[in-house]
């Protein structure tokens, strides 16, 4: 999901001049564009090497951290934005982490594979685990832990007592606000508590 | 470089006319801004890189982190070592003349903390002409002086490498240093720490001292990887021990064959002879210590560890303690290391984050406990080299 369209659209989520706190930086990536296009300061949490060498060789500040450990670096309410891209599934403590999102940010946003997706759908009916450009891994090797819907996160969010801003999916760089639970590969949700 | 001026210790003590050596690396710019002070830790020097014309086996104690090409480059950057005050290695130390008494320091040398030390470099670096600190760098002791430079003149420091550190010892910590200076003070050598007139020198504590302190830099599993319940007499003479101490020299390769095995694991039997590998290791290694090391150096330094605790003057609140602080901060751990652990880092991390200050940390999982940060593991120096690409891209704008 590094494509430049979908970073836009996520990013365009984070008011200019923002505090941010991004969970699962990757290489520093988003960070490094919402300074640069956004005006904005914070830090990335990784927990892999390579990227945590990575966002250094771009100059984003980077705090290595196992996020199942949880967020306790963090007071709350202490940045804008926490941004959890393409995280979540990722996280053995998901529902935890998500609580967390909002408690250490003003507003959380969301992102991660929807898997009712429509060809995740078709795939399922034939019986087989999708394998697509947005969910690449075989079931057997994936490091996506957690499979959810766009449909779900609105149930979770709704139990954990989070309030949803706004939520939508993104196809190929598009936003999509008809049906996405169908229509959209990637789920967007913007939270507080 | 000699000193008249008094400097005043925290202590309420003072001293005067004191030296500090100091070696640079690299050229200064025009502008000064490409300066890096590099700190040292219990029993290094000045000497952070490259090697004496015609010396084997001189190499700097950080050679692999500092040079030309290196993860520091000096082709980039100037690079300042010095030896703190109270060391031995050229730097006035208790084996000097005292002044005030025209007789040599002994235990009468003043206690020196941290921030005596920073005040000591800061000196230096006025009479070198340096205003502003591209970078203060240091592990372990050395990163506590980083750390102390941020919060004693942060104006004068643009960014801060704290590797292997913490913001004060815990109890276990000063535990270890404390036996260690039992060892040394209760040498019947040591003559209250006026062994100089005495013409003799406490080996026995220091031996004993630097034995302890090894075991405390190492991790239980690379013990057990290098030297397991191997015998000594069962080991071939030429075992090499490439975890090594803090300045990375090698383990004996001399001498360990001194009794030829009967078979592959017969025991001696003795309470007193050297039986298992780890024991020939330490005892060559405390031995090697105790030719070069002094005595009343070692008791002040493991007393600057002792007492350095920036929160102390803030209720211990870390978080006010470094609100002082305006550099930007790197600051990296090593998973197996127990002495400085990674939660240690961690609470600097945190000071710094709810301070909202700049600050990157990475939690490198190296198996070498405390030694690991003079040693090179490519994740380690990459990103130290990618933090200095960083602040030589920030000192072209």
């Amino acid at each position: 999901m590094s494509d430049a369209a979908t970073m836009e659209t996520i990013a365009r989520l984070v008011p200019p001049g923002s505090r941010v706190l991004d969970l699962g930086c990757g290489d520093g990536a988003m960070l490094a564009y919402l300074k640069e296009a956004r005006r904005c300061s914070g830090y990335g949490i990784e927990i892999d090497d390579a990227n945590v060498l990575a966002c250094a060789q771009r100059g984003v500040n980077v705090i290595q951290l196992n996020l199942d450990e949880g967020l306790s670096l963090f007071d709350d309410a202490t940045f804008d934005v926490v941004l959890q891209i393409d995280t979540l599934q990722h996280l053995r403590n998901a529902e935890v982490m998500l609580r967390e999102t909002v408690r250490v940010g003003r507003i959380g946003v969301v992102a991660f594979p929807n898997f009712a997706h429509w060809p995740n759908r078709l795939s399922v009916l034939r019986g087989r685990m999708p394998v697509t450009r947005r969910l690449p891994y075989q079931w057997y090797d994936t490091p996506n832990i957690r499979v959810g819907t766009h449909a779900d996160l609105a149930l979770l969010a709704q139990r954990s007592n989070l309030r949803v801003h706004d939520s939508f999916g993104i196809q190929d760089g598009k936003t999509i606000r008809f049906a996405p639970n169908l229509r959209a590969g990637t789920s967007v949700y913007t939270l507080s508590r | 470089m000699q000193f008249a001026a008094v400097l005043p210790l925290q202590s309420g003590a003072q001293i005067r006319d004191y030296a500090l050596s100091y070696e640079t690396y690299g050229r200064l710019d025009a502008d000064k801004s490409n300066a890096v002070l590099i700190c040292h830790a219990l029993n290094a020097s000045h000497h952070v890189a490259g090697v004496y014309a015609g010396q084997d086996k001189s190499e700097g104690w950080w050679d692999n982190m500092i040079g030309p090409g290196k993860p520091l480059d000096t082709d980039r950057f100037f690079v300042i070592g010095v030896n703190n005050l109270g060391s031995c290695f050229g730097s006035t130390g208790p084996m000097h003349i005292n002044p005030e008494t025209g007789r040599v320091y002994g235990a009468d040398f003043p206690v020196v903390t941290v921030e005596d030390w920073v005040n000591a470099q800061a000196r230096l670096l006025d009479a070198l002409g340096i205003t502003t600190l591209a970078a203060v760098m240091g592990g372990s002791l050395g990163g506590m002086q980083a750390l102390s430079w941020t919060l004693q003149y942060p104006e004068r420091v643009r960014h801060a490498v704290v590797v292997a550190s913490a913001p004060n010892l815990t109890a276990e910590n000063i535990a270890f240093n404390e036996v260690a200076r039992r060892a040394i003070v209760t040498d019947p050598d040591f003559h209250g720490g006026h062994f100089y007139d005495h013409g003799v020198i406490p080996k026995r504590g220091l031996r004993i001292a630097r034995m302890i302190g090894h075991i405390t830099y190492l991790s239980d599993d690379v013990m057990n990887e290098k030297f397991g319940r191997q015998l000594r007499s069962a080991l071939s003479q030429k075992a090499s021990f490439d975890a090594g101490p803090p300045q990375g020299e090698t383990a004996p390769s001399e001498g360990s064959a001194v009794r030829a095995a009967t078979s592959v694991g017969a025991y001696l039997y003795s309470t007193q002879e050297v039986e298992f590998q780890i024991e020939s290791y330490l005892r060559h290694q405390g031995d090697k210590f105790a030719e070069y090391f002094d005595a009343n150096t070692y008791l002040l330094i493991t007393r600057a560890l002792d007492y350095f605790d920036p929160a102390r003057d803030h209720g211990g609140d870390l978080s006010l303690a470094l609100a002082r602080a305006t550099s930007k901060f790197l600051l990296v751990s090593f998973t197996t290391d127990w002495r400085f652990a990674p939660k240690r880092s961690r609470e600097i991390v945190k000071a710094l984050l709810d301070n909202r200050r700049d600050v990157s940390y990475a939690e490198i999982d190296a198996p070498h406990g405390h030694d690991a940060f003079l040693l090179d593991d490519p994740r380690y120096l990459g990103l130290v080299r990618s933090y200095f690409d960083g602040i030589l891209k920030e000192l072209a704008i």
